[in-house]
């Protein structure tokens, strides 16, 4: 096996992720509640749903941030409780606040989670080159991050979380807050990965436009519950035609698109660029 | 079970460790302020307090007063600094740098020893504070190799222990306003039910009873043998050393069970 790369599991890995009657309680809520899914190698998969939907707690379940209350998940092939190491180093992970350390430089915040993996020192260098190339960061590398853009953040942390080479990359709503402009730069970015590293994408969004140009397969959560699963377009087939996500989104959960959680992640994402 | 990509796991684990307090110790190169800012408060007692204190006389038996005195504010520098880390933790949380920390494969234990580690490095630099500060008091400080040794091991073992306590007060109190009543709730005891600033057997019988469950104490009782001429230690220098060890490693235990939780 080379140096450096993600593990290989000893049972098949004909699906990416596959979790069964996963759920998570806390106290008499049910943040998540009997969720089986699958995603398949190499494809861009979304969770979308409104704030509260559970979509976040599922998310930090599978990247073994959260034990499950009951049921159970296997990512990259391996079993989240029983081998949260083996999953930690197969997944990349981009969380949904700011996780770059805005005191360190971009090169500082790659330097550290290179280490953290255990990249070989020989090749940590070239390894964050590529990945600084590959964002379009080379050049603000010695900067310090507090001084980004929201959109180089993101960047940033793509960067970070894709560096040991893992198999999943996990992104928890990967453009809240951005501006169009970096909005699509991500997108391009996400898409890009999939093609050049056959990297299986895992994201929560609550942008419907979002969950139609960029994901293959979406699940739509409610109330911890996975709704209904499909293509965007056989998702608004079945519920009718000229049928938008939106109406695909209010037909399942019986909620209008614009709730207000997205304005408020929106924001807690900006107070969070602040005081970073 | 899948091979690991590192050369051994010892070392991987010292990468790890390192990671993370080179991370912390980056910040400080960008942010040199700090260390200046935190000059402040030991100079305050060495030059106010101590010039007050060492009025009254045999309050520290036949030792100079300020003598007395330095080693037992070098602790206190130590313990301000490293109590600061469980509110950092806490803010890294509500940020979610945290995060990153915790997707990673490292070993819980890697993660709370890195922060020790930079800890004691921190501490460190409150040493040359307080070692400048004495030499302009006149105090009698001891540049001998073996006891600037013996001071650097106290003093990064104090740090480190303290900073993994304030790790394991920010996993149990969890916000950042519940920290700062518990910080102060914390220091303050620790420092003065301490020989930091007067003798034990000045105390009431209680409160020499709780100082002797004290880890500053030990620490103090180290730093006060190597960091003077003539210094002595009352309690024995193995078992300053013995007690700090034995109370840092069950620390970084019960931090690592509760660290993880902060992700949550």
């Amino acid at each position: 096996m080379p140096d450096g790369a993600a593990p290989t599991p000893s049972s098949g890995t004909d699906v990416a992720v596959s979790t069964s009657a996963l759920s998570r309680r806390f106290g008499d809520l049910v943040a998540v509640n009997n969720v089986s899914l699958s995603v398949l190698p190499g494809e861009i998969f979304g969770l979308i749903g409104s704030n509260g939907a559970g979509k976040s707690t599922l998310i930090k379940m599978l990247t073994t941030l959260l034990p499950p209350s009951s049921g159970g998940a296997r990512v990259a092939g391996f079993d989240i409780i029983g081998e949260p190491g083996q999953v930690r180093r197969s997944i990349g992970y981009v969380p949904q606040m700011l996780s770059a350390d805005g005191a360190l430089t971009g090169y500082e915040n790659l330097l550290l989670s290179a280490r953290l993996y255990v990249i070989p020192r020989r090749e940590r260098a070239d390894r964050i080159a590529e990945a600084l190339a590959m964002m379009n960061l080379t050049r603000d590398a010695d900067r310090l991050v507090q001084h980004y853009s929201g959109g180089m953040i993101r960047r940033l942390e793509i960067a970070q979380s894709m560096l040991h080479r893992p198999k999943i990359l996990v992104m928890d709503e990967p453009t809240v807050g951005l501006d169009p402009l970096a909005r699509h730069a991500v997108w391009d970015d996400i898409r890009t990965l999939r093609e050049t590293r056959r990297m299986t994408i895992l994201l929560t969004t609550h942008d419907m436009e979002e969950a139609d140009e960029l994901c293959d397969r979406l699940a739509l959560m409610h109330h911890g519950r996975i709704e209904v699963i499909g293509a965007p377009a056989e998702l608004k087939r079945q519920v009718g035609p000229e049928a938008t996500l939106d109406d695909v989104f209010a037909h399942f959960t019986g909620l209008d698109i614009e709730a207000e959680g997205y304005r408020q992640a929106r924001e807690a994402r900006r107070s969070a660029r602040e005081h970073g | 079970m899948a091979k690991y990509a590192g050369i051994s796991p010892v070392t991987d684990y010292a990468t790890q460790v390192l990671a993370v307090a080179d991370a912390e110790l980056s910040k400080l190169r960008h942010d040199p302020m700090e260390l200046l800012s935190r000059a402040v408060q030991p100079a305050l007692w060495l030059v106010l307090f101590g010039q007050v204190m060492a009025q009254v006389r045999g309050l520290a038996g036949d030792i100079n007063y300020l003598d007395f005195l330095a080693p037992g504010i070098l602790a206190q520098s130590v313990l301000f600094v490293a109590i600061f880390y469980g509110i950092a933790a806490i803010w890294e949380r509500d940020l979610g740098v945290l995060h990153r920390y915790l997707v990673s494969p490292a070993p819980r234990t890697a993660l709370v020893l890195g922060k020790a580690l930079s800890s004691g490095v921190r501490g460190l630099s409150q040493a040359v504070v307080v070692y400048v500060l004495s030499f302009v008091l006149g105090i009698q400080v001891s540049l001998e190799p073996r006891h600037v040794l013996g001071v650097i091991a106290f003093i990064a073992l104090g740090s480190a222990l303290f900073c993994t306590l304030s790790l394991i007060v920010a996993c149990i109190v969890r916000t950042r306003e519940r920290f700062m009543g518990i910080g102060q709730m914390l220091t303050m005891p620790i420092f003065f039910a301490s020989n930091a600033i007067y003798p034990i057997r000045l105390m009431p019988l209680w409160l020499q009873a709780i100082s002797r469950l004290n880890p500053l104490t030990y620490e103090v009782d180290g730093l006060r043998a190597f960091m003077l001429r003539n210094g002595v230690s009352t309690i024995g220098i193995g078992l300053d050393f013995l007690v700090l060890i034995a109370t840092f490693t069950a620390l970084v235990a019960i931090a690592a069970r509760l660290y993880p939780r902060m992700g949550e």
